[in-house]
């Protein structure tokens, strides 16, 4: 064997290591994919935060047209950055956004909404996470795609800000027909 | 005086000063052997590297109480307790991953190192054969050391 041979098991250990430097920072290990992507939202029934008449509301009240589904509480700061952005996505796109307050204090929530204005068309309540875990939720904020059709289109956990609007929702929401209002985002963000 | 004095030896008594977490009734004990064994088996999906049963984390608290609900109201299998969290939370939460396209590379990686590590031995045995003297080499080294 020559000199330079005798450096093989280095070189290999180094490209091992290597490999394992540069894989392990591939894929965020926290990033938890959901198992709904393509399914349909799961069935539910759930009592409306406002409190009015109507019953429960069930799954077959989402279907129709596409709906975001966002998951909050005031107990969740995430959520109080985010908030200024679903108002302004209510303001540009005509797209139904129903709330999930996730284990949260409904008198707490009505005057969040009271003081930081309404995005929502409706909002559930949640009190003790049962819905989230048939949704696989675990942690707020997450938001939810629907289609027309009730099946999940797409998920984001954490904050929805103006860059995962413009790369993730608008073109899905666009490509499902609902007219997305572009020009009008660029004044809001400058 | 005697009703404080009752209520503060109340309150040493074992349960009446823990906190309230996490208390669950079993109807056997191969019931909550079973929760236990579930919880454990499961990760949790907020925090890596713990599962259900050592996480504080909030939805591990209430993925415990879905287990609980499961197996002791609903009678669920184990077998059925796995499909649904993992129906909901995917192969994150699972420690024992299945396997499949996504997951070929887990599974069949430590073949292919064992493969490789035989392949290395083959070709150093191989490798050493032909370093063997030939018989010209023997006479020339027989005739060196008998010069030395």
């Amino acid at each position: 064997m020559n000199r330079i041979g005798l450096f093989a098991p280095l070189a290999l250990f180094a490209v091992v290591l290597a490999i394992g430097y540069f894989g392990f920072q591939l894929d965020d290990p926290h990033r938890l994919p959901s198992a709904l992507i393509g399914k349909p939202f799961p069935d539910f029934a759930a009592e409306r935060l406002d409190g009015e008449a109507g019953g429960l509301v069930r799954r077959a009240d989402l279907l129709g047209s596409p709906v975001l589904v966002n998951v909050w509480a005031t107990w969740c700061p995430t959520c109080k950055a985010e908030h200024d952005e679903l108002l302004r996505i209510r303001s540009r796109a005509p797209v139904r956004i129903i709330g999930i307050n996730y284990k949260d204090d409904p008198v707490k929530a009505r005057r969040w909404l009271a003081e930081y204005g309404d995005p929502y068309e409706l909002n559930l309540i949640d009190a003790d996470g049962a819905l989230g875990v048939e949704l696989g939720v675990y942690g707020a904020p997450e938001t939810f795609l629907l289609n027309a059709g009730g099946d999940v289109v797409f998920k984001q956990v954490g904050a929805i800000d103006e860059q995962i609007w413009q790369q993730e929702i608008a073109p899905r929401l666009a490509a499902m027909g609902v007219p997305v209002a572009d020009g009008e985002a660029r004044i809001d963000a400058g | 005086m005697r009703v404080s004095a009752l209520a503060l030896l109340l309150w040493c008594l074992p349960g009446w000063g823990a906190s309230p977490v996490d208390v669950y009734a079993f109807p056997d004990a191969e019931a909550e052997a079973r929760f236990r064994a579930l919880i454990a088996e499961f990760r949790c999906p907020k925090c890596l590297n713990t599962n259900l049963a050592g996480s504080d984390a909030p939805i591990a608290q209430d993925l415990r109480a879905a287990v609980h609900r499961l197996v002791v109201r609903e009678g669920l299998s184990d077998a059925e307790v796995r499909d649904y969290l993992q129906a909901r939370y995917g192969d994150f939460v699972l420690y024992d991953p299945p396997l499949k396209a996504a997951t070929l590379l887990l599974w069949g990686g430590p073949i292919l190192f064992v493969l490789a590590g035989l392949g290395l031995i083959a070709w150093r045995l191989m490798h050493q054969r032909s370093a063997q003297l030939s018989d010209a080499d023997q006479a020339r080294l027989a005739k060196i050391l008998d010069d030395a």
